[in-house]
């Protein structure tokens, strides 16, 4: 009934299928049939993974999921099984280890998770309960309870602002840690409810939760004894978003909407996914071909070993019989079981040990992140944080990078840089001396040495005072370093500097800012007049009589003014385009070149004009106004319309520009991150113009820069349906960006020539909604294709008034996009950690904005300009060295086990190992890891100062390029042939196996041990080959491992062993090395094996471009680093 | 060999501007150390490669190589080896009827003549051959206990499992118990010098020194006990079913080298890396007073106990005389590898130095124009 009744009154809402019922502090409502506490979810936040009795079956089985683990288990297990040549301990151990270290460090991650949920569920909060307030923990808020926050606190959950201690009803908040926006934001109570909250008797209709930030309808119904019911829309402006942060306001009530994991920041998070880098999927691929090398040696042996067997005699000749047991087995059975033997034996071509390596490199290389000074802020007193190490090598695979505007790429500070006063330029000094000499500070600056007659300047400086909406902060003694996260508090020292602005967007605070240093203050607006001291220190007062206010499709905003002298006067600010046609052209002249020098320097530029009314224009004017506010229907156009008719035919007076500050280094950083061949988008929640001054402030955009925009603006111009106007500039930048562009070389060599047209794109969030989600008649299913094209072709990406999800949309598209490039977030707010969650490496900027985006990223440094060298010179080495390291595994133990499966054909296929179970064990851990680990930690195959001054190296690693199948083949091919060596090699020399010079024999042991030594030494050697930068460490670890060999093999052989069954190797090793022929053909077969490499080395070195620049790099920057010290 | 730069990245003494505008709050705690390992500016060796650099490597790999190799060719081609199969499976030769009449119980002799037509000075070793006979097989090679060889008193009376099925003979443990020891290679061989007279005479054989020394001293010892009597010792233990005589009567004259310390079981016991293999029997030393060779050119006569089968496996059985140098055996491989890689490293040599000649003279990094 009631329903009915509200969808009478307000008609036209029945999409809103579901909606939820609030009573407002849980008291049941006259009107409700029946009062039912309905169910919401409680307000805690949980993001945590495990709790302490899932732990251990979910952790085991997350860890058992991943193939490699899968495969070892099954190894164990057919070892425990079935008669092996190797014992079970040999992959049992390793296996252990690896699970529990990684069990430990998960379960710590998620302890860290436990923590900082138990730290926001357990904050405490005021809740209204029967007229008292009750501390409560932040967890237990219900939905409907009446919540009080205090200024400066942080929304617990999302309420409905019901009462404000300011007079005018409203509450000011900055969702910088939501959507980026640091400026305030005005919202409103609800209108009539009652002054005291404990009478209040009201329910609360509103939708469903949903993700959308800037979204909400619902209606709230008053119960008042004695009367009918009032209902009042609710909309987004009376919603206080949990994450958003009270400001200046003392103290509010809301009651509470959405709670926990129902809010709209936690709708908007996502939960965190385990993130896998290109290498550990190439790392997979090549597990996989070698998963089939070592069943197809499996098969293989197994085949030829019944084969071999059903000749005469040779199963079981008289000398060696089976036992009993083995004779009973059914013939099948034995076959499978020798499957297995084999696969045993050879598993060591997949190692555990290349897992645990992998992890420990990345652990222990994330460190070097950790301690790198250069990534150390002085100002927050931090250094670069690591996340996940499972990433390292992914910074240095980064195709796309999206970044967050406000507070990573500037810094959200605007501020006020130079003026233009009918054409003469005014350059702001700094210099506190000449405040007064305002016409003496543009002398030295400015080339012009002529300047504005002194009535322009005062006109034009008393306009930037009056045309804003500035309100000055009532600062109280403590306020005056209160927590100012928009850096709205002047920086300059002086007392009188120090006055506060509140204002909806910081480009007028910059201005007002900027008046000031000239001369002319804003004391502030004082019963609809505003008081400005002028540069005698004299007040002046000005009646304000109307604002027109600034709105996105006009971008210009105006006052109306009357002065005491009685003159009534309309200043007017706007960007140029939108002010230029409503001035005489011939002012516009002399002002145009400095707007548009401003403009490509990355200012944000406005152009401010005057018009002096006459009473009559006034009235006019006045009457038009007053009409169109109070219309009831098409208020907007009204008012537009009128608005219009008074902004013309006014007289320019100057051009302002202000910065807003880029972060340091942001526009090199940029120019690197271009320069090494990735494209960067930008991603922001603000408006358009601001993001596009500051594209082309950090120079991804040019001045020859076309821009191809696809915005609401640019769709409603042709005055037809959205959807054909978009499919039509679709197609018509396809045109122009892919269908005509020259073709793009795929691969490493892209093109990099400034010669081409560049291209930068625009797209805003609605129009990215359209394409993204296009209703499903018309034939737009392409958009989205096209729209990647378009972009992919482009130099730079500018999308604008992004909610978080999308930022996460645009990301998820590129990423699953053909050839599934590797994407970077980097963003320092909330809003930003979809998008950090999203793309495959995530960085956090510690910025100002809170801890969430830090939280959430993968890595997080202090500044952006710390990307570059984290992307250019770490993600580069790192990249290359576990590139190195995954090959390099692959091949040693492709060359262990080969000579191990040839064998198989000289011994009977009896799966008799070549070499003694030690070695097998002891050949990935301790003979051959310890000198991978140092070069995966250490090498500089290029000196990080040339890394970091050429960004084009970068481009010679993109796409996987040392783990593509090329490099890969060629490593396996070279394990084949040096394994191939081995055996043969060794195989001729023991053709005569009398190899002592008394005369004596060797047998199989020593035939593996000399196979092994050979091998552990070529192995060995050819890491140092390789390593190109060779410090103590390395050599202390290579020349190391190869003593201990020594060593160990001497001590091995060198003993009884009680506790072992055989002792193979008693003194073989030392007897070896009694042999002149052993030491030969040890020589001889690590020479041989390594000539190869020697060759190819030296052979490539001056054909690849590649290999020259190396070759011509390490000296060279060596020599400057140098003359730098 | 290579051209390195040793340039030692020093300590980072210069402060870098944010470091200095850290004040004195930069020492806290949190800042990273600025040590150079923590840095990656450990002082490095850059070894770079290029054509130029490793050329005089390759000369003198050559030059090294092909002498050696050169070397190892004389020495091997001036040992003296011959060779003779007495497996007897073609019907003319003496030994086919003992291999086709074989028997565990009857000894079979049979005598294969040859002539020798060098002369063989020195020591000679003997050495028996044989083929298709896999020693390295699994399940062989694991079927002995070395710790009942090394005198386990326990192991003695209770052998491993491994053993199976040469475990347990009888109900009594087997002393040497396994595959192993099962098939020791039980054919006696005697070598007769013909004199052109026809009369002929037993060359000596020395039986001892033919097992590594830390075989024979550690590894392979005989169970505590009287070491005089044997027999004794081994008393709660039977031979191995292959064989005629147990363990303790291997060697009866000389107790050093009977049981397990019996040096032709050492030998055995030292499993063969192929199937293919020999094994050292005997050593003819050399006459004492220098001037007439170990073995004079002439005839000869090869007296053989045939008991060991091979015929049913499909194998060989090889009597091989050989002398001994500094390198060991006969083997040409190590001598021709030796040559072929020192002469391919001094002929890449030579194509590095045109290329070196022809294109890096002006420039150190060989620069070729594409």
């Amino acid at each position: 009934m009631l329903r009915r009744r509200i969808n009478l009154l307000f008609g036209g809402d029945e999409k809103r299928v579901d909606s939820r019922t609030i009573y407002v502090g849980h008291r049941p409502c006259p009107a409700t049939e029946a009062f039912i506490p309905p169910k919401f979810c409680d307000n805690r936040i949980v993001s945590s993974k495990y709790t302490i009795w899932n732990f251990l079956p979910k952790n085991l089985f997350e860890q058992f999921r991943r193939i490699a683990n899968f495969y070892f288990l099954i190894i164990f297990l057919v070892q425990v099984i079935v008669d092996t040549p190797t014992s079970p301990v040999t992959s049992g151990l390793p296996l252990f280890f690896v699970i529990t270290v990684t069990a430990i460090k998960q379960g710590y991650e998620d302890w860290l998770r436990h923590k900082a949920d138990y730290e926001v569920n357990k904050y405490p909060v005021i809740v209204l309960e029967d007229g008292r307030s009750i501390r409560k923990e932040s967890e237990k808020i219900k939905v409907g309870d009446i919540v009080e926050v205090v200024e400066d606190e942080t929304f617990p959950c999302d309420l409905i602002l019901l009462q404000s201690t300011r007079d005018d009803d409203t509450c000011f908040v900055t969702t910088a840690s939501l959507d980026g926006e640091s400026n305030h934001k005005t919202h409103y109570t609800v209108p009539d409810t009652e002054k005291d909250l404990q009478s209040l008797n009201a329910t609360i209709e509103c939708e469903q939760p949903q993700p959308d930030l800037y979204k909400f309808v619902g209606r709230m119904h008053i119960y008042k004894t004695d009367q009918e019911p009032a209902v009042r829309s609710l909309g987004p402006e009376n919603l206080l978003l949990k994450g958003a942060t009270l400001k200046n306001t003392k103290k509010i009530y809301g009651v509470a909407v959405y709670t926990g994991m129902e809010t709209k920041m936690a709708l908007n998070y996502q939960g965190k996914s385990q993130k896998r880098s290109a290498v550990e999927k190439s790392i997979n691929a090549f597990l996989l071909v070698y998963l089939c090398i070592l069943i197809s040696k499996a098969v293989v042996c197994t085949t030829l070993k019944y084969v071999w067997q059903s000749q005469d005699g040779q199963d079981e000749p008289w000398y060696n019989e089976k036992t009993q047991k083995e004779k009973d087995t059914y013939v099948y059975l034995k076959m499978f079981t020798d499957f297995l033997s084999f696969m045993v034996l050879f598993n060591f071509i997949i190692p555990v040990s290349m897992y645990v390596t992998v992890e420990m490199q990345k652990f222990l290389g994330s460190f070097f992140i950790t301690w790198d000074k250069d990534f150390f802020d002085p100002e927050i007193q931090e250094g670069a944080l690591v996340n996940t190490s499972d990433l390292n090598e992914e910074l240095g695979q980064v195709e796309y990078v999206f970044t967050d505007k406000t507070g990573t790429l500037t810094q959200n500070n605007m501020e006020y840089i130079e003026c233009c006063i009918d054409g003469f330029q005014y350059r702001n000094s700094d210099s506190m001396s000449e405040l007064d000499g305002f016409c003496v500070t543009d002398g030295p600056v400015s080339k012009l040495q002529q300047k504005a007659g002194r009535d322009k300047e005062e006109l034009f400086l008393r306009a930037l005072c009056l045309c804003h909406t500035v309100q000055v902060k009532e600062a109280g003694p403590d306020e005056i370093d209160s927590d100012q996260v928009d850096g709205l508090v002047s920086e300059l020292s002086q007392p009188d500097e120090q006055r506060g602005f509140i204002a909806s967007s910081p480009d007028e605070v910059a201005l007002v800012k900027g008046a000031m240093k000239h001369g002319f203050t804003f004391l502030g607006l004082e019963n609809k007049s505003m008081k400005i001291r002028n540069r005698e220190n004299n007040v002046e007062l000005y009646d304000l009589l109307h604002v027109l206010n600034f709105d996105p499709v006009r971008r210009r905003m105006s006052v109306i003014v009357r002065s005491k002298s009685g003159e009534t006067l309309l200043f007017c600010k706007g960007a140029d385009s939108s002010i230029f046609p409503r001035v005489r052209q011939e002012e516009v002249d002399r002002i145009r070149m400095h707007v548009e020098r401003n403009a490509t320097e990355g200012y944000r530029t406005l152009c401010v004009a005057y018009k002096q009314l006459s009473p009559e224009e006034f009235a006019v004017a006045d009457a038009g106004l007053r009409d169109a506010r109070l219309a009831l229907q098409d208020r907007e156009e009204k008012l537009m319309a009128v608005y219009n008719q008074v902004e013309t035919s006014m007289s320019l007076i100057g051009a302002t520009a202000v910065e807003d500050r880029l972060q340091e280094e942001a526009a090199e950083t940029m120019e690197a991150l271009q320069g090494a061949g990735m494209k960067v988008w930008v991603l922001t929640g603000d408006k358009m113009e601001t993001a596009k001054s500051t594209c082309y402030a950090c120079r991804l955009f040019q001045r020859g820069t076309e821009l191809l925009e696809l915005t609401v603006r640019t769709l409603e111009d042709g005055g037809r349906k959205r959807e054909e106007r978009l499919h039509e500039l679709l197609l018509d930048y396809h045109k122009k960006a892919v269908q005509d562009a020259p073709p793009v070389k795929a691969g490493v060599t892209r093109s990099w020539s400034t010669a081409n047209q560049e291209y930068g794109f625009i797209i805003d969030g609605a129009t990215l909604s359209l394409v993204m989600n296009p209703s499903p008649d018309t034939n737009s299913s392409r958009y989205k294709s096209l729209f990647l094209q378009i972009c992919q072709n482009c130099t730079a990406v500018l999308c604008c008034r992004m909610a978080p999800l999308q930022k996460a949309q645009i990301v998820k598209m590129v990423k699953n996009s053909k050839g599934s490039p590797i994407t970077l977030s980097i963003g320092d707010g909330a809003n930003d950690v979809s998008m950090i969650l999203e793309a495959h490496v995530g960085i956090g900027i510690k910025g100002k904005e809170g801890r969430q985006a830090v939280r959430n990223s993968d890595y997080a440094i202090p500044k952006l300009k710390h990307l570059k060298k984290l992307l250019l010179a770490h993600g580069h080495l790192y990249y290359v060295r576990i590139a190195h390291l995954v090959q390099y595994f692959f091949y040693k133990n492709l060359c262990f086990i080969l000579p191990q499966f040839l064998y198989q054909f000289f011994c009977g296929y009896s799966q008799q190992p070549l070499y003694d179970a030690a070695y097998l064990t002891m050949y990935n851990i301790c003979f051959t890891s310890m000198p991978i680990l140092a070069f995966s930690l250490l090498e500089q195959h290029i000196a990080i100062e040339y890394l970091l001054d050429n960004a084009t190296l970068y481009r010679e690693i993109a796409k996987n390029a040392m783990l593509k199948w090329g490099p890969f083949l060629y490593w396996t091919v070279l394990g084949i042939f040096q394994g191939l060596l081995f055996f043969f090699g060794v195989k001729y020399l023991f053709s005569n196996p009398a190899l002592q010079d008394n005369g004596q024999v060797f047998g199989n042991w020593s035939y593996g041990t000399i196979v092994f030594t050979v091998l552990v030494f070529t192995v060995t050697l050819k890491l140092a080959l390789d390593t190109r930068h060779w410090t103590w460490i390395n050599h202390f670890v290579i020349w190391g491992s190869l003593a201990f060999y020594v060593f160990f093999s001497f001590f091995w052989g060198g003993i009884i062993w009680p506790f072992l069954k055989q002792q193979r190797l008693y003194f073989v090793f030392a007897n070896m090395l009694s042999s002149v022929s052993a030491w030969l053909v040890i020589i001889l077969l690590i020479l041989l094996s390594l000539l190869p490499d020697i060759l190819l080395m030296v052979f490539r070195k001056p054909r690849g471009p590649h290999a020259r620049q190396i070759a011509a790099v390490t000296p060279l920057s060596y020599k400057h680093l140098n003359e730098r010290y | 060999m290579m051209a390195s730069s040793y340039t030692a990245k020093e300590e980072d003494g210069h402060h870098s501007g944010s470091a200095a505008a850290g004040g004195p709050g930069s020492s806290k705690s949190k800042k990273p150390d600025n040590t150079a390992f923590k840095q990656q500016r450990l002082p490095a060796w850059q070894p770079i490669l290029t054509a130029g650099t490793v050329l005089p490597a390759f000369f003198v790999i050559g030059l090294i190589f092909i002498p050696i190799g050169i070397g190892l060719f004389v020495t091997s081609n001036n040992i003296r080896e011959f060779e003779i199969d007495y497996t007897g499976v073609d019907t003319n030769s003496p030994c086919n009827r003992c291999s086709q009449t074989y028997s565990w119980n009857i000894s079979c002799t049979c005598s294969v003549p040859f002539s020798l037509e060098q002369p063989f000075e020195s020591n000679v070793f003997m050495y028996y051959g044989l083929s298709n006979f896999y020693q390295n097989h699994r399940r062989y090679v694991k079927s002995r206990d070395d710790s009942q060889l090394n005198g386990d008193k326990s192991s003695l009376t209770n052998p491993s499992k491994e053993c199976e099925p040469y475990r347990i003979s009888e109900k009594k443990p087997i002393a040497p118990c396994g595959a192993i020891a099962n098939s020791l290679f039980n054919d006696t061989l005697e070598l007769y010098y013909i004199y052109p007279n026809g009369s002929r005479t037993l060359i000596p054989l020395v039986k001892k020194g033919i097992a590594w020394w830390t075989d024979k001293h550690v590894k392979f010892r005989n169970p505590p006990g009287n070491n005089d009597n044997l027999t004794i010792t081994f008393q709660d233990t039977t031979k191995p079913v292959n064989w005629h005589k147990p363990v303790y009567e291997l060697d009866p004259n000389d107790p050093d080298n009977n049981g397990f310390i019996n040096e032709d079981f050492i030998v055995w016991m030292r499993t063969a890396a192929l199937p293919t293999f020999r094994k050292l029997y005997r050593i003819i030393q050399k006459n004492k007073d220098n001037m007439t060779p170990t073995l004079p050119r002439g005839n000869y006569s090869l007296e053989i106990a045939y008991n060991y089968p091979v015929r049913s496996f499909d194998g060989r059985k090889r009597m091989i005389l050989s002398t001994i140098s500094w390198m060991g055996g006969k083997n040409p491989f190590l001598g021709i590898a030796y040559i072929t890689v020192g002469s391919v490293c001094f002929f890449l040599g030579v194509v590095l130095l045109i290329i070196h000649h022809k294109y890096g003279n002006r420039n150190n990094n060989a620069d070729i124009p594409n």
